[in-house]
């Protein structure tokens, strides 16, 4: 009897809920922490970025018109089918980052848990950072918290599935869409996360994966007229490519969440800012009375 | 043809006492500028009024050092409910000293005394004793309590004062020091605001206030001094100031231009709809960057409200801003003057239809009457462009949908307008608009209170209320 030949999965882009190759037929070799050969990536180009804007856009108006209960639930239920693939996730942590059995799956217990406290936070955020504003007049005044919109985050490069959950969670939790750029290096994280996604009740372009390199891919999103804001935290450290996304960014002024010197740790809570930073305040006013 | 025949009745002027030069404002002295001085003059009658000194690079570097020290050593380390006595003094001295400022800021800006009187003046005192309350209570802002250090902002000339209150409050409030730059066409009141931080006692260099053009704002945003860049003014001045920002630790926070829809639906209280909009396009000249400056009327109403706004406009009285009974006042330059004269020749040009009442203007100073273009389409130039004055574009629309996609179409997002008497209408309009400020049923209101700023290309970043503080706190997003 011969011994079985295993089946290995191809690794593809993930856009507006389907799971395309790169339109430019490039992918790229992916090693696991010890330089041996894993699979081949797709490689996006800018016609995929494109894409992806593309489909971002138009799955945002109703993502941010699902009420908050539900995008709650939603965000819920991508941490019950990580959960469910915990092992799968484990065995990639440890390809990617190289860490013990037992760290990669502390790792991938936080990514779980971010998720559900992120999950939590859909129908709480207007509470915590809107708030009544008492004028000097018969005006009934509200101020509430709105998406931003359409999102290009780069993740992180090192943290490959924790740090990708804490940059992606808070972008959508609130009604934005997505357009992700995967650390180039450790990228099967986030194709696992996609295909995580792509059967949790997330809508068709409401989150967008690119694997590939930032420095190529990332320009195009900071220029793109239909993008609303950037997260550069995927070149931190790289404060030359950062100043220029930052500079192509303020075309349309879009909102940049700055890259930190350095990854961060992403084992601490991470507080209201990585919502915030995407998020505008709407002021409505009507008068009282009259 | 007035129904009512008015006797003049001028606000005098012999309450302001006008230097003939004024020097910049630094490290609580006034000192001369290293520049070449400038003259500001009043708008309604092109007089000079004063000669202004200019702040080359070493005069703002010498500000900018004068609000580190004084953040170092005295503003910084001072106790939250120590600062918070010195803005209620500043709050104080302005409602003290209002009607002297008042006519200062008429003569020096072109707008009307009822509105300096009304608006300007008792807002920006209010914003003082707003933010005044805040500066021993920020731990519970949910912000933090941390200040980021020295300030570099950059106000415009359509409200002077009223837009010095709204960066120096919170930004003094939190903890910071600033360095300010006023407009170069309207630098008067806030040079008497300088004297005013001399009055309260306030510790030199916490506020410094530097005078000069574009020139002179560009430095002060490159200092590598400053940790906070606050900008008021157009919107391709703020996209070079995020690319001039761009790779630093500096926190910045953008209020540009807007084009905001106002929007008319047939179930509307029609009275208070056209005073509406007639305020919300002629208040200051339409110097107002969230000026309802495209008018959306509902077709089946729309010859109705056309021409009731035509004659609602035929009684606004235009001319000597300091006469009490005038609603309309001078343009600021005659650089805006000439802007705004070029857009409506090319509204006209591009098919739209014109009507100004009949209105007699000045002979001289800058002048430009209420006008009002009906047929504009969404491609012509007046219903994309900001043009900044007393004009209005017209454009219609069937369905409640059509609105709000009329109303999104630009590239702005800083406030618009509903007008319906549909209580779920109005929420759910409301909740489509992609504006930092949404007016129902009432149109160009602000408070100290209320955050104010905008999305898209209309800036980032919330002035007012406690969302403002979030622009002077480290840590906070903004």
């Amino acid at each position: 009897m011969s011994t079985r030949i295993d089946v290995r999965k191809t690794y593809k882009l993930f856009i507006g809920g389907a799971f395309p190759r790169s339109e430019s037929g490039y992918s790229y070799v992916v090693n696991d922490h010890k330089g041996a050969f894993v699979a081949n990536a797709a490689l996006a180009s800018r016609k995929d970025a494109r894409d992806a804007v593309g489909a971002a856009r138009k799955a945002q108006s109703g993502w941010a018109g699902r009420t908050a209960y539900n995008r709650a639930q939603i965000l819920y239920r991508v941490a019950e089918v990580m959960e469910d693939r915990r092992w799968q996730f484990v065995q990639a942590v440890q390809q990617s980052e190289g860490l013990s059995g037992s760290k990669a799956e502390r790792v991938v217990d936080e990514a779980v848990d971010r998720w559900v406290w992120y999950a939590g936070w859909a129908d709480k955020l207007a509470q915590v950072v809107g708030n009544a504003n008492p004028v000097a007049g018969p005006f009934f005044n509200l101020s509430t918290p709105e998406p931003t919109g359409v999102v290009a985050v780069l993740a992180p490069e090192r943290s490959s599935l924790l740090g990708l959950v804490s940059v992606l969670a808070p972008v959508i939790v609130s009604g934005n869409t997505a357009v992700l750029v995967s650390s180039y290096s450790r990228p099967l994280p986030a194709v696992n996360l996609a295909e995580v996604l792509a059967t949790s009740d997330v809508p068709g372009g409401v989150v967008n994966i690119l694997t590939g390199k930032a420095a190529t891919v990332a320009p195009w999103l900071a220029a793109h007229m239909d993008v609303n804001a950037i997260d550069l935290t995927g070149v931190a450290g790289d404060a030359a490519l950062a100043t220029d996304l930052e500079v192509a960014a303020a075309d349309n002024l879009k909102r940049v969440r700055r890259a930190p010197a350095a990854e961060p740790d992403w084992s601490a809570e991470p507080g209201l800012e990585p919502m915030t930073a995407f998020l505008e305040t709407k002021t409505v006013w009507h008068p009282m009375g009259v | 043809m007035s129904i009512f025949e008015y006797a003049p009745a001028p606000e005098s002027r012999a309450i302001v006492d006008i230097k003939g030069s004024y020097g910049l404002f630094v490290n609580g002295e006034f000192t001369d500028g290293h520049g070449t001085p400038f003259k500001t003059v009043n708008p309604a009658t092109e007089e000079v009024l004063a000669e202004v000194a200019e702040a080359d690079a070493s005069d703002v570097d010498a500000a900018v050092k004068a609000a580190r020290k004084a953040y170092d050593k005295v503003w910084g380390p001072m106790p939250g409910r120590e600062r918070a006595k010195y803005l209620y003094r500043i709050a104080r001295i302005l409602q003290e000293r209002a009607r002297e400022i008042s006519v200062l800021e008429t003569i020096d800006n072109g707008k009307p005394i009822k509105e300096s009187r009304d608006v300007d003046v008792p807002t920006a005192a209010a914003f003082f004793f707003y933010y005044a309350g805040w500066a021993d209570k920020l731990e519970h802002s949910g912000y933090g309590s941390t200040p980021l250090g020295v300030a570099g902002q950059v106000i415009p000339w359509n409200f002077p004062l009223l837009m010095l209150a709204w960066k120096i409050a919170p930004a003094l409030a939190c903890g910071n020091t600033v360095v300010l730059k006023p407009a170069e066409t309207t630098p008067l009141t806030a040079l008497l605001f300088a004297e005013i931080c001399q009055q309260a006692d306030l510790p030199p260099g916490v506020v410094n206030i530097i005078t000069g053009a574009g020139a002179t704002g560009e430095t002060l945003v490159g200092h590598p001094g400053i940790d906070k860049v606050a900008f008021t003014g157009s919107t391709g001045v703020g996209k070079a100031i995020a690319r001039t920002v761009a790779g630093s630790d500096k926190k910045i926070t953008l209020e540009l231009g807007g084009k905001a829809a106002n929007i008319v639906f047939d179930d509307a209280p029609m009275d208070q709809a056209i005073e509406g909009i007639v305020n919300g396009i002629f208040f200051n000249q339409g110097h107002v960057c969230c000026a309802g400056s495209r008018l959306l009327v509902q077709e089946s109403v729309a010859d109705e409200v056309l021409e009731r706004l035509k004659r609602r406009m035929s009684t606004l009285r235009l001319g000597d801003p300091l006469d009490k009974n005038t609603d309309v006042g001078a343009i600021n330059s005659a650089a805006q003057l000439a802007r705004i004269h070029e857009l409506s020749d090319v509204g006209e040009a591009e098919g739209a239809g014109r009507w100004s009442p009949e209105c007699e203007l000045p002979a001289n100073g800058f002048w430009f009457p209420p006008t009002v273009f009906t047929g504009v389409s969404q491609a012509h130039r007046i219903a994309r462009e900001e043009i900044f004055g007393p004009v209005l574009s017209v454009l219609t629309f069937r369905t409640p949908s059509e609105a709000v996609e009329k109303a999104n179409n630009t590239p702005y997002g800083l406030s618009a307008g509903i007008w319906t008497d549909k209580g779920s209408r109005i929420l759910d309009i409301a909740g489509r608009l992609r504006a930092g400020v949404v007016w129902a049923n009432t149109f160009n209101k602000f408070d100290p209170t209320s955050p104010f700023g905008g999305y898209k290309e209309s800036g980032y970043g919330r002035e007012g209320g406690r969302h403002g503080l979030a622009a002077y706190l480290k840590g906070a997003d903004a």
